[in-house]
């Protein structure tokens, strides 16, 4: 990896076929027709949604999948999945690599972004290539000025591209990045999946705008409500406690440091020289060894004496790109458009070495929202769409949290929404859907919740209270004229009493309650908003 | 004693029109109106020795437009003023179905029935006065018979006279008998009888003349109207009141409700007789004259009992009469004389009573 690639573009780095097996055998989602079509969907529109945000473009992501062959009428069969950015392009010298190669990824660092592991769009080409043995066809512009459009297959043995046609022709000033891709899908299957992930990933890309036309030409759209982006990531090194043997091994190979107490602070995060030599202390190794002498056992017993050290400073969080509170709150009112919502942006957190954030909005009401409690769970702003009832959130949701002290009525419609924003996030299993109960998470997602419970019952009861008064004005108004005008009669008077004098009143002491109302909450905590508030802001 | 009709309507009136100036005059001084009245809670409802009646206690409900909770009651309450108030000076009456009616024409809603009397029950409990004193009255069904001159002061018909001997069936106690004034009458005494039967039985036996009385079918349980007839016949003619009924301890409550009053009125003290007389039929009747009978159901068994407790029934003869009920477990009805003859009861089984009566 070149200085030059560093500053210009994402960094591109090789890394062996052995290193794509060992990283990525958890590695799943294209199990079947159905979960292959909506991965395949999935993982190229994060790969588009993550170009455009790296370059802070407003991503506009053009969806379209069509069946292919108008001989197969029954599913599962081929479908033509074309996905359309307006990212920054791929460099013509690194198309081919980018696109034909294995393990060929931009997103090596460790740096949150979408797909961690930056294969998944590789995955659904070469799952493509073997189902369908149809080449793929990219077409990239980084300039406006040129296009590149290359047709391709993966030389799956030998791990190379094989170009089957490229041509350069003028971009018409439109910069960005087509692929497509012939799978083999069920759509029948997966169609309700695939609209609620572009419904889902709406809801956390409000800077977006996003069309998905289906196999029956229905069409999907998604509008931007917003220009602001979350800020970018920023690289970071491997944090010490977030190491294993094999990464280690990997991390000596290239280093160029000569001794270990350079090596340290060089490659690590958080890890300065004063903090380098006390470790290596701890460890009882050379401080002036060369990492590259160092033995399979030494290597190891490097890498457990981190994981007891207790004096590495926890890791930085500014590698992640949680939403933040604004975004996420347009988010909630384009999508879910309730009548009450709060958000709540937790501090950062760690867990074995990872930083992470939990982002959790809890919407009440409003048209849209069902009776019940309706989880939307995110990792690093992709939604997870399987196996709900495994997840952290689902258990600290139905398990953990007691409902009744927070005087939410039964059957409200409530929506919780979960975005965990990690280096990298724990998944339980292969297919990246659902996320392990780590105690780190689980606490501060209680904590999350149960700050935004809070605010949720105070707006329940003081819109009771607020119901409660506008009861009893009206009350007021129905009967005291009455009472007027039977008290007129009955003492033979020639008009009826003032009886406005006690409806303005009652009108200034139920406004004093609202007050007093209002400002006790106010002390308890600050945030909620309601759609007015926005309006108004 | 004697109230002219005439006076206490007027003095109910001027009740209704202090509560409507009081209410004015609050509203006009920025002031939510309230209204208190005797609370009818069973917490507050006492037995009285000297009046011989149950009557409420000191408890005071308090009734305020100002809360949210009174004041739909409150408005209908004093919609109920103001209706009453405009029957009395009209000189219309109306009944309890008719007021649940006539709101509707003056957007004041009540759920049923059942709400506008209990609206009607508060109103007495706040004026202290009988709604029939304010024109309000229970769907009519008993009558009287005999020699009473009445003058009636209800519009349309004031001044003029009439004798109740003159129509065999009776004459209802309606709005019209219950207003009249008492002018005269030869009658030295009032049969109030339980049924129709009998009341007709008497008129042609010639009760009325034979023994110079007032006949009443009280039709069951007396409507209040009928109780606070009675009772005007008593204060206002110095008549003694002697009530027949079937052998039953629901035959013997009918007497009791004219003698005592109900705990129902118990905010009202101006509807009983408490010199009334039973003169049975009782259950030691029933082995004296050997009549047929009925065995008692478990619920006039269990009646008997309940009354065995209440204070009203306190007096030896009354508990004889129970305790007899539960021993004998008989009851017979006022028909049963029939068994000897139709003329046995006025004939034989009332001269024997009525001596009874004046020997003890």
């Amino acid at each position: 990896m070149g200085e030059e690639g560093e500053n210009l573009k994402e960094t591109f780095s090789e890394i062996s076929p052995s290193d794509f097996f060992y990283r990525n055998r958890d590695l799943a989602g294209f199990t079947n027709p159905s979960r292959a079509l909506y991965s395949t969907v999935r993982e190229l529109v994060e790969n588009s949604l993550d170009a455009c945000e790296i370059e802070r473009i407003p991503p506009e992501i053009y969806t379209r999948i069509t069946p292919f062959d108008p001989s197969e009428n029954e599913d599962p069969r081929k479908y033509l999945v074309r996905v359309q950015d307006n990212g920054p392009g791929v460099a013509p010298d690194y198309i081919a690599e980018a696109f034909g190669k294995v393990l060929y990824g931009s997103k090596y660092k460790l740096r949150q972004s979408r797909g961690m592991f930056g294969l998944g769009g590789t995955m659904a080409i070469l799952y493509g290539q073997i189902t369908s043995n149809k080449p793929v066809k990219i077409q990239t512009s980084t300039d406006g000025i040129k296009k590149y459009s290359l047709t391709l297959m993966i030389d799956i043995e030998k791990n190379k591209p094989i170009i089957l046609d490229k041509k350069v022709d003028d971009a018409r000033k439109i910069k960005g990045t087509v692929v497509e891709v012939v799978v083999e899908g069920d759509y029948l299957r997966s169609s309700q999946k695939i609209q609620e992930y572009f419904k889902q990933t709406a809801l956390v890309v409000p800077y977006a705008n996003i069309t998905f036309v289906d196999p029956m030409g229905r069409i999907y759209n998604y509008l931007m409500t917003t220009q602001e982006m979350p800020p970018p990531p920023k690289e970071t090194l491997p944090h010490p406690y977030g190491i294993d043997v094999e990464f280690m091994r990997r991390m000596i190979r290239q280093s160029k440091e000569l001794t270990l107490s350079k090596f340290m602070p060089k490659r690590f995060h958080r890890v300065g020289a004063k903090t380098a030599i006390k470790f290596l202390q701890f460890a009882g190794l050379d401080p002036n060894r060369d990492p590259k002498s160092l033995t399979d056992e030494e290597i190891v017993n490097l890498v457990s004496s981190m994981h007891k050290f207790e004096e590495f400073l926890p890791p930085d969080a500014n590698c992640l790109s949680p939403l933040g509170e604004k975004i996420f709150s347009a988010g909630i009112i384009k999508e879910l458009a309730p009548e009450f919502f709060t958000v709540v942006v937790r501090p950062p957190s760690a867990y074995s070495g990872f930083p992470f954030i939990v982002e959790l909005a809890l919407a009440y009401g409003g048209r849209q929202l069902d009776k019940g409690i309706k989880l939307y769970r995110y990792a690093n702003r992709i939604p997870l769409l399987y196996d709900e009832a495994s997840d952290v959130a689902w258990k600290v949701i139905n398990e953990e949290i007691d409902w009744k002290r927070y005087k939410i009525p039964l059957e409200a419609p409530i929506a919780v929404v979960v975005n965990i924003s990690s280096t990298r996030i724990p998944y339980k299993t292969v297919g990246k859907e659902y996320i392990a109960d780590r105690p780190e998470i689980e606490r501060e997602l209680k904590n999350a919740l149960r700050e935004t419970l809070r605010k949720l019952s105070a707006y329940l009861s003081r819109r009771t209270s607020e119901e409660h008064e506008k009861r009893k004005i009206n009350l007021y108004m129905k009967y005291l004229p009455l009472i007027a005008g039977f008290a007129k009669e009955l003492a033979g008077e020639n008009k009826p009493p003032n009886y406005k004098r006690l409806l303005e009143q009652s009108r200034e002491e139920a406004v004093e309650e609202e007050k007093v109302n209002v400002s006790e909450e106010g002390r308890k905590g600050e945030g909620q908003k309601t759609i007015e508030d926005f309006a108004n802001s | 004693m004697k109230t002219s009709p005439i006076v206490r309507k007027k003095e109910v009136r001027k009740l209704l029109t202090e509560l409507g100036a009081k209410i004015y005059d609050d509203i006009n001084l920025g002031v939510f109106p309230e209204i208190s009245m005797p609370s009818r809670s069973v917490k507050n409802i006492v037995y009285d020795k000297d009046l011989k009646q149950y009557v409420v206690g000191q408890n005071v409900v308090k009734r305020s437009s100002k809360n949210i909770k009174h004041i739909r009651p409150f408005t209908q309450t004093i919609w109920l003023a103001f209706f009453v108030e405009k029957l009395l000076r009209e000189g219309k009456t109306s009944t309890l179905r008719d007021v649940y009616y006539s709101a509707q024409a003056f957007n004041i809603d009540f759920k049923d029935q059942a709400e506008s009397d209990e609206i009607i029950t508060d109103l007495e409990a706040l004026l202290r006065k009988a709604r029939e004193d304010y024109n309000v009255y229970p769907e009519e069904r008993s009558a009287i018979y005999g020699d009473l001159t009445i003058e009636y002061t209800v519009p349309g018909h004031e001044g003029k006279r009439l004798n109740l001997v003159s129509h065999p069936d009776g004459y209802l106690i309606g709005p019209s008998l219950s207003t009249a004034e008492l002018v005269k009458t030869s009658a030295n005494v009032v049969f109030a009888v339980e049924k129709g039967g009998l009341f007709t039985r008497f008129v042609e036996n010639k009760v009325h003349e034979r023994y110079k009385a007032l006949i009443v079918d009280t039709a069951g349980q007396p409507p209040r109207s009928t109780r606070y007839f009675l009772r005007r016949l008593n204060q206002e003619l110095g008549l003694p009141i002697y009530v027949l009924t079937d052998a039953d301890p629901y035959g013997m409550h009918i007497y009791m409700v004219i003698a005592s009053g109900s705990a129902n009125a118990a905010h009202l003290t101006e509807l009983t007789v408490p010199t009334a007389k039973w003169i049975g039929v009782t259950a030691t009747d029933i082995e004296t004259y050997k009549l047929p009978y009925v065995k008692l159901k478990d619920e006039d068994i269990k009646r008997a009992y309940e009354l065995k407790n209440d204070p009203r029934y306190k007096d030896a003869t009354f508990q004889k009469e129970l305790d007899m009920f539960i021993k004998k477990q008989k009851k017979a009805e006022l028909e049963a004389f029939s068994k000897y003859s139709l003329d046995y009861i006025v004939d034989k089984y009332l001269p024997d009573k009525l001596k009874g009566i004046k020997e003890n």
